[in-house]
């Protein structure tokens, strides 16, 4: 498996930028204007954002520009404004957003049905691309979401089949107390059923 | 306008969306001419940067004509062709005034620890990227650089961050003369790692893949010594044999959160989440570099945590450096090395691909189809 050795002769450019100078602090203490320590350097004119941008809690103020694609909205929106409460330092705030992150693909998939159209999943995923350079591949994995298409249609109808045979069910079983509930409906109480009509005073005939 | 249109993990698409406009002085309007998929692209692609949302355009490699400028814009005029680094930097702020363009603390709201950059989620900002027919670029003044007309567009694009991310990623390695270099990564910012520690002198360059057709490109790109990984029980043995058991002077994470090669990693980083991506290359890195060696980060992982050997890095007294490249820092030193033959980053580009079909050349680059090292979009034809 040992390879030749490069013979660095033959490299253009072999060494030119060599810099016994470089040293791994470099740039970082590459100061020489002290005046730039701090929040003291002139600012350039500031953007007025026309739409949410959200800003992390370790900024003390909004920097001079921002972007301003995709603000947040729905309930994706709703969760990333209450990630933006905690600091880049606690997990919570990246998990919070990689939750959000799920949501908004459902809340694009809701977004282009009610503008009439219908994603193209297979095509947004390349799937033209992998017929024509894997075409094993491609079959794999047609070959897969089918199986597991089949799969779950089949525990949905197994499922259905269930749910139908048990309500059938169901119904047999409470026809008797359905029956037995009308049967009893006329008994009338013990003390009516055995009570003795009382003539009113004064309607004798 | 068309622009590309995120949907989801593994969901892109090309989409009429409005044209993009001023909202500060210091911006311009660009006209894409081209726009590179990036690798730390497939991070986003895959679902691993948090605040990646629906709707959005990535793209942070292109380069254009400028169409319309702001009322503060003084070195830009409308018809220049510009390349456009993708650090949105103020160029007056405490980090820019040290070099440190991609640390821009006038560009990101969302974050502090990263400074803007184009299309790469609303944890680097929130602004919409370049791959598009057109964006907005502000701090026009700053980042944006005409390119010169000796200079063939392909390389000019890709001096907006793949060039100078894998120099960078050697610079910062403080490579010394005949010093052995370990690149973990063969992609295009590894290639162009591998190449440019050269350029600081390496003795030894050796990449690590597992992608063979990637490697054969290293192979003479680099040039470089090229090992698949998957071809060797222990990559981190395998090293130390390579270098009488010491470990390699430097050693570079051109990779980031979308590795291959540990299945633990892979799981729980890359499937589940539950870490900022698989680090199995930066594990390799600290445990492959020799004691009071130097570890180059440049692979990009979100902003949560990974499980890499941390204690390690004190035991061994490693130096980790790491950063998002400076661009325009470095722009002046590479544009002379283009110029002078010793760099030729447009070789690495091997996909051309009109915007329309930007699904296509998404999935391509991330499933390493067709030989795939570098595609490049054309939002306004070739």
């Amino acid at each position: 498996m040992a390879q030749a050795l490069v013979d660095t002769s033959t490299i253009p450019g072999w060494g030119v930028d060599t810099d016994p100078k470089n040293n791994p602090t470099y740039p970082m203490r590459h100061i020489e204007d002290q005046k730039t320590r701090g929040l003291t350097w002139h600012r350039p004119p500031l953007q007025e954002p026309q739409v949410e941008v959200l800003q992390s809690i370790e900024h003390n103020r909004l920097p001079a520009v921002v972007g301003t694609s995709t603000p947040p909205s729905g309930l994706s929106g709703a969760i990333r404004r209450y990630a933006f409460r905690r600091s880049e330092s606690d997990w919570w705030h990246w998990l919070l957003l990689m939750g959000a992150d799920r949501i908004n693909v459902v809340e694009g998939v809701i977004e282009d049905l009610a503008a009439g159209k219908v994603p193209n999943v297979p095509a947004e995923m390349g799937a033209k691309s992998e017929w024509q350079h894997n075409k094993n591949g491609f079959l794999l994995k047609a070959g897969a979401t089918l199986a597991i298409g089949a799969v779950l249609v089949a525990i949905v109808q197994a499922r259905r089949e269930d749910r139908a045979d048990e309500d059938e069910g169901e119904t047999i079983a409470a026809e008797p107390a359905h029956v037995t509930a009308r049967v009893d409906e006329p008994v009338l109480p013990a003390d009516l059923a055995t009570s003795q009509v009382v003539p009113l005073p004064g309607l004798d005939a | 306008m068309l622009a590309m249109n995120y949907r989801g993990p593994y969901r892109v698409r090309a989409d009429e969306k409005p044209m993009p406009q001023i909202l500060h002085p210091e911006d311009a309007i660009i006209r894409v001419t081209r726009s590179c998929i990036c690798g730390s692209d497939l991070h986003l692609y895959h679902g691993m940067v948090p605040d990646t949302r629906v709707g959005m355009t990535f793209g942070h490699e292109f380069c254009g004509i400028v169409e319309q400028v702001g009322p503060a814009i003084q070195n830009l005029k409308v018809g220049d062709h510009v390349l456009v680094p993708f650090n949105i930097a103020c160029g007056k702020c405490h980090f820019c005034q040290q070099g440190l363009f991609g640390n821009c603390h006038e560009s990101n709201a969302q974050a502090t620890a990263v400074g803007g950059i184009y299309g790469y989620s609303h944890t680097a900002g929130g602004y919409d990227g370049g791959q598009a027919q057109y964006v907005r670029v502000p701090y026009a003044d700053v980042g944006p650089t005409v390119i010169p007309d000796w200079m063939d567009p392909d390389d000019a694009v890709l001096l907006t961050d793949v060039v100078p991310t894998g120099y960078q990623a050697a610079e910062m390695g403080a490579i010394k003369p005949g010093d052995t270099v370990v690149v973990f990564g063969a992609g295009p910012v590894g290639l162009m790692a591998a190449r440019s520690a050269w350029l600081f002198g390496a003795g030894r360059v050796i990449v690590i893949d597992c992608e063979e057709y990637r490697l054969e490109f290293a192979r003479t790109f680099g040039p470089a010594e090229v090992y698949n990984f998957r071809e060797i029980d222990d990559v981190v043995v395998f090293l130390k044999k390579q270098t009488d058991s010491l470990g390699a002077d430097v050693c570079i994470d051109a990779v980031g959160g979308d590795a291959s090669g540990n299945a633990l990693q892979w799981f729980f980083g890359t499937k589940l989440k539950l870490e900022a991506g698989n680090a199995i290359a930066l594990h390799w890195a600290i445990n492959s570099v020799k004691k009071g060696g130097v570890v180059s980060m440049v692979g990009v992982y979100g902003p949560t945590g990974n499980m890499v050997p941390i204690g390690n890095v004190v035991n061994k007294g490693i130096t980790i450096r790491a950063n998002q490249a400076s661009v325009k820092r470095l722009l002046p030193r590479l544009i002379e090395h283009i110029r002078a033959g010793h760099i030729n980053p447009k070789a690495m580009i091997t996909h051309r691909v009109p915007l329309a079909d930007v699904a296509d050349a998404y999935h391509i680059f991330a499933a390493k189809l067709d030989g795939c090292i570098k595609p490049v979009l054309l939002p306004n034809g070739a």
